[in-house]
């Protein structure tokens, strides 16, 4: 059976919480189908004996001492917040019916 | 019951530490919201998280407290989900391989022998912001968003499905907030959230060797909501199946206010996640040298520190169980002892009255207004014989609920033991003339008798007479 691209997006977007238009969900479908056909593409490369990588750096991570450091203004903090109220972000609230909990 | 119980907890706990798991934030409770927040917390463009050096050591200890297999190679993925708890549309976790694995705990099982419970992951990972929820109208209301948590430490303990009861279940955590505690990784004050529980729990005919469907039980915010709200899912899975019914998989919410469950809808699918290893941050390595030193280097642990109290303080098995139980509890008698070296006296009201009153006010030690140094006020009053032990209760009641010094507890409410010797002959005298029958029996020999007597002084001075000295004149008085 072919891989149902449309139902892949409706999914990616609803998981994102997306609402997408006819002609935009066809053309993420079509980008879809080219990202993954990419994919298998380099699956196809034989990696037999090559240890798994997951980052591009061999070097591990430098640690951050524990100090604590000023945090931003809260004007600063939230000036990109398209909605605020009383040093809150305010956001439309998600019902616990479409909830998704972690 | 026919069934056989399997439940298996998750476990959050937030770390010591004094800044944020990647960025410099303040981690630490504030009431004013987004304070603590940052381009790192904030989830901005271009911001570079970072670890924590003491949030991995702590990570690190409480990996080899419970006894896991350490990754000497783990690293952070970052797991995806669009909600407004976290700004940056993913979590930051150890989805792939967690820090600790293959560990175990000890407890107590029903029949009260040893049981060892698997655990399965022990891993770090930042904690979300928090959402208040506005009264819905015609738009559906809103939500105030506050990131000061987000970023925050966490670490993951996930068991292995070992627990066969809702007692075990208590059991198992009230243990691991003992063993994070004195690892100083968490102070697990489960009313605070410093300790969030999830419970999965199914139901199987025992000798089955497969498990039953499951589910998932959340927002239970004490350990007696995790074991009430097991025994509720419990017996509603048993009535399911003995109707021949099959339990279906979902996520339950335990309301404290119903005392019941009630069923979350939309929960995502464990691929909906999408983990993949997040680029900006580097793996983290660790030598198993590194390791061991953590494993040499634990602090004392409860069964220890109990040992010690025995040992050091000639306290019978029972106080030093009682009072190691909880670190806060252990510290505070400690502190007591500093100034007043009378390891019994401060255990019998450190493990007595004072325990009392914080299980009544939902408190740990560390937190109540009554301080050692109240503590040991009141005990040298007792010695001192300005109060009797009576009367200390009363104060000690006093001063825990006002905050109030003792001795101002005492000068106040005019509570200061009567040894006067004039003061308390006049109510002697009374007493004696009063009870004519009982002065006679006491003289005839019924040395019961006299118990009576010392009741009504103590009565009459409401429980402020010296005792002793009461005894003494009563003797002198009727013999003379």
């Amino acid at each position: 059976m072919p891989f149902d691209f449309g139902k892949e997006v409706d999914h990616v977007a609803r998981l994102a919480r997306l609402s997408l238009e006819e002609d935009e969900k066809e053309r993420m479908a079509g980008q879809l189908s080219d990202i993954l056909k990419t994919a298998r593409r380099i699956q196809e490369l034989d990696t037999t004996g090559i240890e798994p990588t997951s980052h591009v750096t061999e070097r591990p991570a430098v640690l951050r001492e524990d100090r604590v450091r000023p945090s931003l203004p809260l004007d600063k903090a939230l000036r990109n917040a398209p909605r605020r109220e009383k040093g809150f972000v305010k956001v439309p609230r998600i019902t616990v019916s479409e909830q998704d909990q972690k | 019951m026919k069934y056989e119980v399997v439940i298996g907890l998750e476990v959050h706990v937030e770390m010591l530490t004094g800044s944020k798991l990647f960025c410099s934030c303040p981690n630490r409770f504030v009431a004013e919201p987004n304070v603590n927040t940052c381009p790192v917390c904030l989830g901005f463009p271009g911001a570079l998280p970072q670890l924590n050096r003491e949030a991995l050591q702590q990570a690190l200890r409480a990996a080899v407290a419970l006894n896991c297999k350490v990754a000497l190679y783990s690293y952070f993925d970052r797991k995806n989900y669009f909600y407004p708890d976290m700004p940056k549309g993913y979590q930051i976790s150890q989805h792939y391989i967690p820090l600790g694995s293959n560990g175990f705990l000890d407890i107590e099982d029903e029949k009260g022998e040893l049981k060892q419970v698997g655990i399965g992951r022990v891993h770090i990972e930042e904690d979300a912001g928090k959402l208040l929820h506005e009264a819905g109208g015609a738009s559906g209301g809103s939500s105030m968003v506050d990131y000061n948590r987000a970023g925050g430490p966490l670490i993951e303990i996930v068991s292995e499905p070992d627990l066969r009861s809702s007692g075990e279940a208590r059991r198992y955590l009230e243990k691991l907030k003992s063993i994070m505690q004195y690892a100083g990784v968490s102070d697990c004050k489960m009313e605070e959230g410093s300790l969030r529980c999830d419970a999965n729990v199914s139901l199987r005919i025992p000798g089955d060797q497969s498990f039953g469907i499951k589910t998932e039980l959340k927002n239970m915010n004490s350990f007696r909501a995790v074991e009430k709200s097991l025994d509720h899912d419990i017996k509603r899975q048993a009535r399911i199946l003995d109707s021949g019914e099959k339990v279906v998989t979902q996520t339950l919410r335990w309301d404290e206010d119903r005392q019941e469950t009630i069923v979350m809808r939309g929960k995502l699918e464990a691929g909906d996640y999408r983990c993949f290893a997040d680029p900006e941050l580097a793996p983290i390595e660790l030598t198993a040298e590194e390791v061991e030193l953590a494993r040499q280097n634990l602090p004392e642990m409860a069964a220890e520190r109990a040992r010690r109290f025995v040992e050091q303080y000639g306290l019978p098995e029972y106080d030093a169980g009682v009072l190691t139980a909880s670190r806060c509890l252990a510290d505070y008698f400690e502190s007591c002892l500093e100034h007043f070296n009378k390891p019994k006296e401060v255990s019998n009201w450190v493990m007595g009255e004072f325990s009392a009153h914080l299980n009544n006010a939902g408190l740990e030690a560390d937190q109540a207004s009554f301080t050692p140094e109240d503590m040991v006020e009141l005990l040298k009053m007792i010695d001192e014989q300005v109060i009797s032990g009576k009367i200390a209760k009363e104060v000690l009641e006093k001063a825990f609920v006002s905050g109030k010094k003792p001795r101002l507890v005492v000068e106040e409410e005019g509570l200061l033991q009567i040894s006067d010797q004039s003061e308390l002959e006049a109510i002697i005298d009374r007493v004696i003339s009063e009870n004519p029958d009982t002065v006679e029996s006491y003289r005839g020999g019924k040395g019961k008798a006299l118990g009576h007597l010392v009741g009504q002084v103590m009565k009459a001075t409401r429980g402020k007479a010296n005792p002793q000295l009461v005894n003494e004149l009563l003797v002198k008085k009727i013999n003379s």
